[in-house]
Protein backbone atom coordinates (compact mmCIF):
# COMPACT_ATOMS: atom_id res chain seq x y z
CA UNK A 1 0.00 0.00 0.00
CA UNK A 2 1.23 3.41 -0.57
CA UNK A 3 0.48 6.92 0.41
CA UNK A 4 -1.86 7.18 -2.62
CA UNK A 5 -3.84 4.36 -1.11
CA UNK A 6 -4.92 6.24 1.67
CA UNK A 7 -8.78 6.94 0.99
CA UNK A 8 -11.18 9.50 1.55
CA UNK A 9 -12.40 7.74 5.13
CA UNK A 10 -9.30 7.65 6.63
CA UNK A 11 -8.15 10.98 5.65
CA UNK A 12 -11.66 12.45 7.23
CA UNK A 13 -10.79 10.54 10.39
CA UNK A 14 -7.20 11.96 10.29
CA UNK A 15 -8.55 15.07 10.65
CA UNK A 16 -10.27 14.04 13.57
CA UNK A 17 -8.03 12.25 15.14
CA UNK A 18 -5.00 14.07 15.15
CA UNK A 19 -5.51 17.22 13.03
CA UNK A 20 -4.31 15.99 10.47
CA UNK A 21 -4.27 18.82 7.20
CA UNK A 22 -2.82 16.99 4.38
CA UNK A 23 0.73 16.83 5.46
CA UNK A 24 2.62 15.34 8.98
CA UNK A 25 5.60 17.49 10.05
CA UNK A 26 8.07 14.85 11.18
CA UNK A 27 8.21 11.18 11.49
CA UNK A 28 5.13 8.72 11.06
CA UNK A 29 3.55 5.79 10.30
CA UNK A 30 0.07 6.11 8.91
CA UNK A 31 -2.11 2.62 8.96
CA UNK A 32 -5.19 2.04 7.26
CA UNK A 33 -7.23 -1.21 6.98
CA UNK A 34 -4.18 -3.81 8.87
CA UNK A 35 -1.26 -2.19 6.33
CA UNK A 36 1.24 0.15 6.67
CA UNK A 37 0.17 3.39 4.26
CA UNK A 38 3.07 5.14 4.44
CA UNK A 39 5.90 6.16 7.06
CA UNK A 40 8.58 8.74 7.24
CA UNK A 41 11.93 8.17 9.83
CA UNK A 42 14.02 11.35 10.63
CA UNK A 43 17.51 11.85 11.75
CA UNK A 44 15.91 11.07 15.79
CA UNK A 45 12.90 9.02 14.69
CA UNK A 46 13.64 5.40 13.76
CA UNK A 47 10.45 3.74 12.64
CA UNK A 48 11.11 -0.08 11.75
CA UNK A 49 8.57 -2.86 10.75
CA UNK A 50 8.13 -5.54 12.64
CA UNK A 51 8.79 -8.83 10.91
CA UNK A 52 7.48 -11.25 13.76
CA UNK A 53 4.31 -9.36 14.07
CA UNK A 54 2.11 -6.81 12.23
CA UNK A 55 3.42 -3.33 13.77
CA UNK A 56 6.46 -1.35 14.17
CA UNK A 57 9.08 -0.46 16.49
CA UNK A 58 10.14 3.34 17.15
CA UNK A 59 13.31 4.12 17.94
CA UNK A 60 13.55 7.80 19.42
CA UNK A 61 16.88 9.20 20.47
CA UNK A 62 17.86 12.98 22.27
CA UNK A 63 17.37 15.74 19.51
CA UNK A 64 18.19 19.50 19.69
CA UNK A 65 14.51 20.21 20.14
CA UNK A 66 11.53 18.10 20.65
CA UNK A 67 10.18 15.76 17.99
CA UNK A 68 7.02 14.70 17.27
CA UNK A 69 5.79 11.46 15.70
CA UNK A 70 2.78 10.42 14.51
CA UNK A 71 1.50 7.02 14.25
CA UNK A 72 -2.49 7.00 13.86
CA UNK A 73 -4.50 4.13 12.50
CA UNK A 74 -7.27 4.04 10.94
CA UNK A 75 -10.05 0.99 9.90
CA UNK A 76 -11.88 2.19 7.13
CA UNK A 77 -14.55 -0.95 6.33
CA UNK A 78 -16.45 -3.67 7.77
CA UNK A 79 -15.22 -6.98 7.88
CA UNK A 80 -11.65 -5.66 9.34
CA UNK A 81 -9.94 -6.88 12.53
CA UNK A 82 -6.59 -5.12 13.04
CA UNK A 83 -3.90 -6.14 15.82
CA UNK A 84 -0.82 -4.29 15.46
CA UNK A 85 2.10 -4.04 18.06
CA UNK A 86 3.80 -0.72 17.87
CA UNK A 87 6.94 -0.39 20.55
CA UNK A 88 8.19 2.85 21.34
CA UNK A 89 12.09 2.97 22.29
CA UNK A 90 12.48 6.33 23.95
CA UNK A 91 16.38 7.10 24.65
CA UNK A 92 18.12 8.51 27.55
CA UNK A 93 17.38 12.60 27.80
CA UNK A 94 14.85 12.52 24.36
CA UNK A 95 11.83 15.03 24.33
CA UNK A 96 9.16 13.85 21.97
CA UNK A 97 5.20 14.22 21.44
CA UNK A 98 3.74 10.88 20.05
CA UNK A 99 0.60 11.65 18.44
CA UNK A 100 -1.70 8.39 18.05
CA UNK A 101 -5.33 8.07 17.84
CA UNK A 102 -7.62 5.94 15.78
CA UNK A 103 -10.67 6.05 14.01
CA UNK A 104 -13.03 2.83 12.90
CA UNK A 105 -16.06 3.22 10.80
CA UNK A 106 -18.35 0.22 8.98
CA UNK A 107 -19.83 0.07 5.91
CA UNK A 108 -22.26 -2.45 6.64
CA UNK A 109 -23.44 -4.84 9.77
CA UNK A 110 -20.41 -6.44 10.32
CA UNK A 111 -18.41 -5.46 12.84
CA UNK A 112 -14.66 -3.76 12.47
CA UNK A 113 -12.32 -3.31 15.08
CA UNK A 114 -8.45 -2.40 16.00
CA UNK A 115 -6.48 -3.83 18.91
CA UNK A 116 -3.49 -1.51 19.29
CA UNK A 117 -0.80 -3.11 21.57
CA UNK A 118 1.88 -0.83 22.65
CA UNK A 119 4.45 -1.00 24.91
CA UNK A 120 6.28 2.14 26.07
CA UNK A 121 10.15 1.75 27.02
CA UNK A 122 11.44 5.04 28.67
CA UNK A 123 15.11 5.15 29.72
CA UNK A 124 16.56 7.43 31.89
CA UNK A 125 15.61 11.48 31.93
CA UNK A 126 13.20 10.74 28.94
CA UNK A 127 10.10 13.00 28.29
CA UNK A 128 7.02 11.81 26.56
CA UNK A 129 3.32 13.16 25.25
CA UNK A 130 1.31 10.82 24.27
CA UNK A 131 -1.36 11.85 22.49
CA UNK A 132 -4.96 9.69 21.86
CA UNK A 133 -7.97 10.17 20.61
CA UNK A 134 -10.54 7.34 19.47
CA UNK A 135 -13.63 7.69 17.01
CA UNK A 136 -16.13 5.72 15.45
CA UNK A 137 -17.95 6.51 12.18
CA UNK A 138 -20.07 4.77 9.52
CA UNK A 139 -23.21 2.78 8.95
CA UNK A 140 -24.71 -0.25 9.26
CA UNK A 141 -25.49 -2.46 12.57
CA UNK A 142 -21.46 -3.63 12.37
CA UNK A 143 -20.09 -3.06 16.48
CA UNK A 144 -17.04 -0.59 15.89
CA UNK A 145 -14.87 -1.62 18.35
CA UNK A 146 -11.42 -0.77 19.70
CA UNK A 147 -9.37 -2.29 22.59
CA UNK A 148 -6.26 -0.62 23.09
CA UNK A 149 -3.87 -2.26 25.33
CA UNK A 150 -0.55 -0.05 27.12
CA UNK A 151 2.40 -1.28 28.56
CA UNK A 152 4.57 1.21 30.35
CA UNK A 153 8.07 1.25 32.06
CA UNK A 154 9.74 4.08 33.20
CA UNK A 155 13.50 4.18 34.09
CA UNK A 156 14.87 6.48 36.62
CA UNK A 157 13.59 10.03 36.41
CA UNK A 158 11.69 8.95 32.78
CA UNK A 159 8.31 11.11 32.65
CA UNK A 160 4.97 10.02 30.47
CA UNK A 161 2.07 11.92 30.32
CA UNK A 162 -0.66 10.46 28.21
CA UNK A 163 -3.85 12.36 27.37
CA UNK A 164 -6.39 10.09 26.09
CA UNK A 165 -9.46 10.90 24.71
CA UNK A 166 -12.46 8.48 23.80
CA UNK A 167 -14.63 11.09 21.57
CA UNK A 168 -17.85 9.15 20.21
CA UNK A 169 -19.43 6.59 18.16
CA UNK A 170 -17.00 3.31 19.65
CA UNK A 171 -19.89 0.92 20.28
CA UNK A 172 -17.53 -1.42 22.90
CA UNK A 173 -13.89 -0.42 23.78
CA UNK A 174 -11.71 -2.55 26.82
CA UNK A 175 -8.89 -0.56 27.57
CA UNK A 176 -5.76 -1.69 29.29
CA UNK A 177 -3.03 0.05 31.04
CA UNK A 178 -0.19 -1.12 32.78
CA UNK A 179 3.14 0.80 34.37
CA UNK A 180 5.72 0.35 36.32
CA UNK A 181 7.97 3.24 37.86
CA UNK A 182 11.62 2.98 38.95
CA UNK A 183 12.84 6.09 41.12
CA UNK A 184 11.88 9.45 40.35
CA UNK A 185 9.55 8.46 37.28
CA UNK A 186 6.47 10.59 36.23
CA UNK A 187 3.52 9.31 35.05
CA UNK A 188 0.38 11.82 34.17
CA UNK A 189 -2.88 10.26 32.41
CA UNK A 190 -5.68 12.00 31.39
CA UNK A 191 -8.53 9.89 30.02
CA UNK A 192 -11.79 11.10 28.97
CA UNK A 193 -14.47 8.52 27.26
CA UNK A 194 -17.58 9.58 26.10
CA UNK A 195 -20.49 6.87 25.48
CA UNK A 196 -23.85 6.75 23.77
CA UNK A 197 -26.69 4.99 22.51
CA UNK A 198 -25.59 0.91 23.85
CA UNK A 199 -21.70 1.87 23.69
CA UNK A 200 -20.34 -0.15 26.03
CA UNK A 201 -16.10 1.16 27.83
CA UNK A 202 -14.55 -0.42 30.21
CA UNK A 203 -10.82 1.00 31.47
CA UNK A 204 -8.25 -0.49 33.51
CA UNK A 205 -5.34 0.40 35.19
CA UNK A 206 -2.65 -1.08 36.82
CA UNK A 207 0.44 1.11 37.95
CA UNK A 208 2.87 -0.21 40.60
CA UNK A 209 5.51 2.35 42.10
CA UNK A 210 8.78 0.23 42.66
CA UNK A 211 11.30 2.76 42.60
CA UNK A 212 12.14 5.95 45.79
CA UNK A 213 10.06 9.55 44.82
CA UNK A 214 8.09 8.27 41.75
CA UNK A 215 4.60 9.41 41.21
CA UNK A 216 1.41 8.88 39.44
CA UNK A 217 -1.34 11.29 38.58
CA UNK A 218 -4.58 9.05 36.89
CA UNK A 219 -7.05 11.68 35.95
CA UNK A 220 -10.11 9.90 34.63
CA UNK A 221 -13.66 12.09 32.99
CA UNK A 222 -16.40 9.93 31.90
CA UNK A 223 -19.87 10.62 30.12
CA UNK A 224 -21.96 8.37 30.10
CA UNK A 225 -25.59 9.25 27.43
CA UNK A 226 -28.26 7.13 26.34
CA UNK A 227 -28.01 3.91 27.27
CA UNK A 228 -24.06 3.18 27.71
CA UNK A 229 -22.15 1.50 30.08
CA UNK A 230 -19.27 2.12 31.75
CA UNK A 231 -16.76 0.55 33.90
CA UNK A 232 -13.54 1.89 35.34
CA UNK A 233 -11.27 0.23 37.62
CA UNK A 234 -7.66 1.57 38.74
CA UNK A 235 -5.25 -0.22 41.17
CA UNK A 236 -2.32 2.28 42.21
CA UNK A 237 0.63 0.03 44.10
CA UNK A 238 2.81 2.13 46.06
CA UNK A 239 5.80 -0.55 46.96
CA UNK A 240 7.99 2.68 48.16
CA UNK A 241 8.48 5.79 48.90
CA UNK A 242 5.92 7.13 46.52
CA UNK A 243 2.85 9.28 45.41
CA UNK A 244 -0.45 8.79 43.97
CA UNK A 245 -3.49 10.07 43.10
CA UNK A 246 -6.40 9.33 41.30
CA UNK A 247 -9.21 11.29 40.29
CA UNK A 248 -12.56 9.42 38.70
CA UNK A 249 -15.34 11.71 38.16
CA UNK A 250 -18.50 10.61 35.78
CA UNK A 251 -21.70 12.32 34.57
CA UNK A 252 -24.36 10.41 33.57
CA UNK A 253 -27.14 11.93 31.33
CA UNK A 254 -30.59 9.88 30.16
CA UNK A 255 -30.46 6.02 31.51
CA UNK A 256 -25.95 6.17 31.30
CA UNK A 257 -24.46 3.81 33.79
CA UNK A 258 -21.13 3.97 35.29
CA UNK A 259 -19.25 1.32 37.84
CA UNK A 260 -16.22 3.38 39.40
CA UNK A 261 -13.57 0.93 41.55
CA UNK A 262 -10.50 2.20 42.15
CA UNK A 263 -8.21 0.12 44.57
CA UNK A 264 -4.95 1.25 46.36
CA UNK A 265 -2.63 -0.38 48.05
CA UNK A 266 0.27 0.83 50.01
CA UNK A 267 3.25 -1.57 50.34
CA UNK A 268 5.36 1.14 52.17
CA UNK A 269 4.94 3.51 55.08
CA UNK A 270 5.94 6.34 53.12
CA UNK A 271 3.51 5.59 50.36
CA UNK A 272 1.12 8.44 49.73
CA UNK A 273 -1.95 7.60 47.61
CA UNK A 274 -5.00 9.32 47.29
CA UNK A 275 -8.31 8.90 45.23
CA UNK A 276 -11.31 11.00 44.92
CA UNK A 277 -14.52 10.26 42.99
CA UNK A 278 -17.73 11.63 41.91
CA UNK A 279 -20.60 10.41 39.55
CA UNK A 280 -23.54 11.91 39.01
CA UNK A 281 -25.94 13.83 36.70
CA UNK A 282 -24.97 17.21 36.22
CA UNK A 283 -25.70 19.73 38.58
CA UNK A 284 -28.90 21.39 38.04
CA UNK A 285 -27.34 25.22 39.17
CA UNK A 286 -24.68 25.08 36.61
CA UNK A 287 -27.07 24.43 33.81
CA UNK A 288 -29.56 27.27 35.48
CA UNK A 289 -26.37 29.56 35.48
CA UNK A 290 -25.40 29.18 32.01
CA UNK A 291 -29.48 29.28 31.02
CA UNK A 292 -28.76 33.10 33.04
CA UNK A 293 -26.51 33.93 30.71
CA UNK A 294 -28.74 33.07 27.52
CA UNK A 295 -28.22 29.73 26.60
CA UNK A 296 -31.00 26.98 26.35
CA UNK A 297 -31.15 24.15 28.59
CA UNK A 298 -29.61 21.70 25.52
CA UNK A 299 -26.61 24.17 24.42
CA UNK A 300 -25.96 24.27 28.55
CA UNK A 301 -26.01 20.44 29.09
CA UNK A 302 -23.39 20.37 25.77
CA UNK A 303 -21.28 23.28 26.98
CA UNK A 304 -21.29 21.09 30.53
CA UNK A 305 -20.11 18.20 29.30
CA UNK A 306 -17.45 19.65 26.43
CA UNK A 307 -16.15 21.16 29.03
CA UNK A 308 -15.81 18.26 31.64
CA UNK A 309 -14.35 16.34 28.83
CA UNK A 310 -12.10 18.45 27.11
CA UNK A 311 -10.53 19.81 30.83
CA UNK A 312 -8.65 23.02 30.97
CA UNK A 313 -4.93 22.74 31.88
CA UNK B 1 -37.65 49.22 33.28
CA UNK B 2 -38.34 47.10 34.87
CA UNK B 3 -42.29 46.49 36.92
CA UNK B 4 -43.08 44.00 39.21
CA UNK B 5 -47.07 43.88 40.06
CA UNK B 6 -48.40 42.19 43.21
CA UNK B 7 -45.77 39.68 43.04
CA UNK B 8 -46.46 36.52 45.30
CA UNK B 9 -44.38 33.16 45.49
CA UNK B 10 -44.82 30.41 47.97
CA UNK B 11 -43.50 27.10 48.20
CA UNK B 12 -44.74 23.94 47.40
CA UNK B 13 -46.22 23.19 50.62
CA UNK B 14 -47.98 26.08 50.35
CA UNK B 15 -46.30 28.46 52.70
CA UNK B 16 -46.20 31.92 51.04
CA UNK B 17 -42.52 33.99 50.88
CA UNK B 18 -43.25 36.97 48.72
CA UNK B 19 -46.78 37.98 50.13
CA UNK B 20 -47.74 41.05 46.94
CA UNK B 21 -44.83 43.40 45.95
CA UNK B 22 -45.22 46.02 43.68
CA UNK B 23 -41.62 47.39 42.10
CA UNK B 24 -40.94 49.67 39.53
CA UNK B 25 -36.80 49.13 38.70
CA UNK B 26 -35.47 52.49 36.63
CA UNK B 27 -32.70 52.90 34.09
CA UNK B 28 -30.09 54.08 35.05
CA UNK B 29 -30.46 54.10 38.47
CA UNK B 30 -29.07 52.01 41.14
CA UNK B 31 -32.00 50.80 43.33
CA UNK B 32 -30.58 48.53 46.49
CA UNK B 33 -32.54 46.25 48.10
CA UNK B 34 -32.06 45.43 51.74
CA UNK B 35 -33.39 44.03 54.53
CA UNK B 36 -32.99 41.08 57.30
CA UNK B 37 -32.26 37.70 56.47
CA UNK B 38 -34.97 34.86 55.12
CA UNK B 39 -37.11 38.37 54.26
CA UNK B 40 -37.40 37.57 50.65
CA UNK B 41 -34.63 39.76 49.01
CA UNK B 42 -32.76 36.36 46.98
CA UNK B 43 -36.15 35.48 46.06
CA UNK B 44 -37.53 38.62 44.48
CA UNK B 45 -34.22 38.42 42.77
CA UNK B 46 -34.64 34.72 41.54
CA UNK B 47 -38.38 35.93 40.26
CA UNK B 48 -36.93 38.43 38.37
CA UNK B 49 -34.22 36.03 36.79
CA UNK B 50 -36.92 33.72 35.78
CA UNK B 51 -35.32 30.91 38.80
CA UNK B 52 -38.41 30.71 39.96
CA UNK B 53 -42.06 31.79 38.29
CA UNK B 54 -44.54 33.82 40.54
CA UNK B 55 -47.68 31.98 41.94
CA UNK B 56 -49.65 35.06 40.98
CA UNK B 57 -48.97 38.61 39.58
CA UNK B 58 -47.09 40.30 36.67
CA UNK B 59 -43.56 41.01 35.58
CA UNK B 60 -43.13 43.96 32.74
CA UNK B 61 -39.94 44.70 30.94
CA UNK B 62 -40.55 47.65 29.43
CA UNK B 63 -43.70 47.27 28.93
CA UNK B 64 -43.43 43.62 27.50
CA UNK B 65 -45.02 40.95 29.89
CA UNK B 66 -42.27 38.96 30.70
CA UNK B 67 -44.19 36.37 32.91
CA UNK B 68 -44.26 33.45 31.81
CA UNK B 69 -40.73 33.86 30.30
CA UNK B 70 -37.90 31.27 31.39
CA UNK B 71 -34.65 31.69 32.67
CA UNK B 72 -33.10 32.10 28.97
CA UNK B 73 -36.03 33.97 27.75
CA UNK B 74 -35.20 36.71 30.41
CA UNK B 75 -31.57 36.62 29.79
CA UNK B 76 -32.46 36.73 26.12
CA UNK B 77 -34.86 39.85 26.64
CA UNK B 78 -31.93 41.91 28.70
CA UNK B 79 -32.34 40.29 32.69
CA UNK B 80 -28.62 39.64 33.89
CA UNK B 81 -28.25 37.60 37.55
CA UNK B 82 -25.25 37.11 39.52
CA UNK B 83 -25.60 34.67 41.74
CA UNK B 84 -25.36 34.95 45.71
CA UNK B 85 -23.19 31.41 45.71
CA UNK B 86 -21.23 31.37 42.73
CA UNK B 87 -21.79 27.66 40.53
CA UNK B 88 -18.66 25.92 40.14
CA UNK B 89 -17.85 23.75 37.09
CA UNK B 90 -15.08 21.12 36.01
CA UNK B 91 -13.82 21.99 33.05
CA UNK B 92 -14.99 25.68 32.04
CA UNK B 93 -12.34 28.02 32.14
CA UNK B 94 -13.06 31.69 32.85
CA UNK B 95 -12.16 32.77 29.27
CA UNK B 96 -15.09 30.56 28.26
CA UNK B 97 -17.89 31.32 31.14
CA UNK B 98 -16.96 35.06 29.73
CA UNK B 99 -17.11 34.23 26.30
CA UNK B 100 -20.80 32.24 26.83
CA UNK B 101 -22.02 35.45 28.75
CA UNK B 102 -20.88 37.98 26.35
CA UNK B 103 -22.29 35.57 23.62
CA UNK B 104 -19.29 35.96 21.23
CA UNK B 105 -15.48 35.36 20.83
CA UNK B 106 -14.03 37.62 23.45
CA UNK B 107 -10.68 39.08 22.70
CA UNK B 108 -8.19 39.50 25.43
CA UNK B 109 -8.10 43.09 25.64
CA UNK B 110 -12.22 43.00 25.99
CA UNK B 111 -11.73 40.31 29.23
CA UNK B 112 -9.16 42.49 30.88
CA UNK B 113 -11.45 45.20 30.48
CA UNK B 114 -14.04 43.16 32.32
CA UNK B 115 -11.73 41.37 34.70
CA UNK B 116 -10.71 44.46 35.61
CA UNK B 117 -13.54 45.79 36.89
CA UNK B 118 -13.66 43.29 39.65
CA UNK B 119 -9.84 43.25 40.35
CA UNK B 120 -9.06 40.28 38.19
CA UNK B 121 -5.92 40.05 36.18
CA UNK B 122 -7.07 38.76 32.79
CA UNK B 123 -3.76 36.98 31.92
CA UNK B 124 -3.53 35.12 35.19
CA UNK B 125 -7.30 34.01 35.13
CA UNK B 126 -8.39 33.76 31.90
CA UNK B 127 -7.49 29.43 31.59
CA UNK B 128 -8.25 29.20 35.08
CA UNK B 129 -10.61 26.42 35.63
CA UNK B 130 -13.93 27.77 37.51
CA UNK B 131 -13.86 24.78 39.98
CA UNK B 132 -12.72 24.12 43.92
CA UNK B 133 -8.97 25.58 42.96
CA UNK B 134 -10.66 29.09 43.01
CA UNK B 135 -11.21 30.76 46.49
CA UNK B 136 -14.85 32.11 47.50
CA UNK B 137 -13.71 35.95 46.47
CA UNK B 138 -11.77 34.81 43.31
CA UNK B 139 -15.00 32.81 42.10
CA UNK B 140 -17.53 35.54 43.38
CA UNK B 141 -15.62 38.15 41.34
CA UNK B 142 -16.07 36.08 38.43
CA UNK B 143 -19.42 35.42 38.82
CA UNK B 144 -20.06 39.38 38.85
CA UNK B 145 -17.54 39.49 35.71
CA UNK B 146 -19.90 37.44 33.94
CA UNK B 147 -22.91 40.20 34.24
CA UNK B 148 -21.36 42.76 33.34
CA UNK B 149 -19.78 40.89 30.52
CA UNK B 150 -23.57 40.82 29.25
CA UNK B 151 -25.11 43.71 27.17
CA UNK B 152 -28.19 43.74 29.64
CA UNK B 153 -30.71 46.22 30.62
CA UNK B 154 -31.24 45.33 33.78
CA UNK B 155 -28.16 44.08 35.68
CA UNK B 156 -28.76 42.51 39.26
CA UNK B 157 -26.23 41.21 41.39
CA UNK B 158 -27.11 39.41 44.58
CA UNK B 159 -24.97 40.51 47.46
CA UNK B 160 -22.13 41.36 45.30
CA UNK B 161 -19.65 42.29 48.75
CA UNK B 162 -20.48 38.71 49.82
CA UNK B 163 -16.91 36.90 50.61
CA UNK B 164 -14.56 39.65 48.36
CA UNK B 165 -11.71 41.34 50.07
CA UNK B 166 -11.58 45.22 51.17
CA UNK B 167 -9.19 46.27 48.29
CA UNK B 168 -11.60 44.33 45.87
CA UNK B 169 -14.80 45.60 47.18
CA UNK B 170 -13.58 49.25 46.99
CA UNK B 171 -12.53 48.58 43.20
CA UNK B 172 -16.25 46.91 43.13
CA UNK B 173 -18.12 49.98 44.43
CA UNK B 174 -16.28 52.69 41.91
CA UNK B 175 -17.26 50.07 38.85
CA UNK B 176 -21.36 50.38 40.27
CA UNK B 177 -20.97 54.25 40.26
CA UNK B 178 -19.48 53.72 36.55
CA UNK B 179 -21.79 51.36 35.57
CA UNK B 180 -24.52 54.36 36.90
CA UNK B 181 -23.13 56.97 34.72
CA UNK B 182 -21.69 54.63 32.13
CA UNK B 183 -24.93 52.37 31.52
CA UNK B 184 -28.98 53.05 30.30
CA UNK B 185 -29.78 49.79 32.10
CA UNK B 186 -31.13 49.56 35.43
CA UNK B 187 -28.90 48.37 38.58
CA UNK B 188 -30.07 46.28 40.82
CA UNK B 189 -28.24 45.16 44.11
CA UNK B 190 -29.01 43.21 46.93
CA UNK B 191 -26.96 44.22 50.07
CA UNK B 192 -26.93 44.42 53.75
CA UNK B 193 -23.38 47.03 53.35
CA UNK B 194 -23.80 50.46 53.90
CA UNK B 195 -21.15 51.17 51.47
CA UNK B 196 -23.28 50.35 48.87
CA UNK B 197 -26.55 51.64 50.51
CA UNK B 198 -25.13 55.21 50.17
CA UNK B 199 -24.36 55.15 46.61
CA UNK B 200 -27.98 54.03 45.86
CA UNK B 201 -30.58 55.63 44.14
CA UNK B 202 -33.43 53.97 45.96
CA UNK B 203 -33.15 52.00 48.38
CA UNK B 204 -36.21 49.39 49.11
CA UNK B 205 -36.26 47.08 52.44
CA UNK B 206 -38.17 44.21 52.31
CA UNK B 207 -39.38 42.10 55.35
CA UNK B 208 -41.45 38.93 55.77
CA UNK B 209 -42.02 39.43 51.93
CA UNK B 210 -43.53 41.91 51.62
CA UNK B 211 -41.72 45.76 50.66
CA UNK B 212 -41.95 47.65 54.00
CA UNK B 213 -40.04 51.02 52.63
CA UNK B 214 -38.71 52.21 49.23
CA UNK B 215 -37.83 55.73 48.08
CA UNK B 216 -34.83 57.63 47.35
CA UNK B 217 -31.47 56.94 49.22
CA UNK B 218 -32.19 59.88 51.19
CA UNK B 219 -35.67 59.16 52.52
CA UNK B 220 -35.12 54.90 53.05
CA UNK B 221 -31.43 55.61 54.44
CA UNK B 222 -32.38 57.13 57.96
CA UNK B 223 -34.82 54.91 58.39
CA UNK B 224 -32.67 51.93 58.13
CA UNK B 225 -30.96 52.17 61.54
CA UNK B 226 -27.54 50.73 60.74
CA UNK B 227 -26.18 52.10 63.62
CA UNK B 228 -28.04 51.71 65.79
CA UNK B 229 -30.38 49.36 68.24
CA UNK B 230 -28.64 46.14 67.34
CA UNK B 231 -29.79 42.79 65.83
CA UNK B 232 -33.33 41.64 64.41
CA UNK B 233 -35.03 43.58 61.38
CA UNK B 234 -33.62 46.90 60.49
CA UNK B 235 -36.79 48.98 61.31
CA UNK B 236 -37.42 47.17 64.68
CA UNK B 237 -40.87 46.11 63.32
CA UNK B 238 -40.08 42.33 64.16
CA UNK B 239 -39.94 43.47 67.94
CA UNK B 240 -43.10 45.49 67.60
CA UNK B 241 -45.00 43.06 65.67
CA UNK B 242 -43.58 39.91 67.81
Amino acid sequence: MARSDINETSLEMLHEITDWEGLFDGAYSIRQDGTCADLHSTDTIRIVPKTDNPGIDIYIAAGKKKDTVYIPACVTKSGVDDVVYNDFHVQSGADVIIVAGCGVHTTDDEGARHNGIHRFFLEPDSHVLYKEKHIGTGIGKGLRVIDPVTEVELQEGAYLEMDTQQLAGVDKTVRATKAKLLKDAKLVIRESILTDDDNVAETDFEVVMEGEDSSVDLISRSVAKGESRQAYHSHIIGNCRCTGHSECDAILVGNGKVDASPALYAGNLDAALIHEAAIGKIAGEQIIKLQTLGLTEEEAEEKIIEGFLTGVE
Amino acid sequence: MLELQNIHWELPDGEELIKGVDLAIRPGKLTVITGPNGGGKTTLAKLIAGLYMPTEGKILLDGEDITDYGITERSKAGIAYAFQQPVRFKGLSVKELLKIASGKDMKEFEMCHILEKVGLCAAEYMNRPLDTHLSGGESKRIEIATVLARNASILIFDEPEAGIDLWSFSSLIETFEKLKTEKSGALLIISHQERILNIADEIVLIAEGKIREKGDRDTVLPLLNINGRGCGCPLGREVVNG
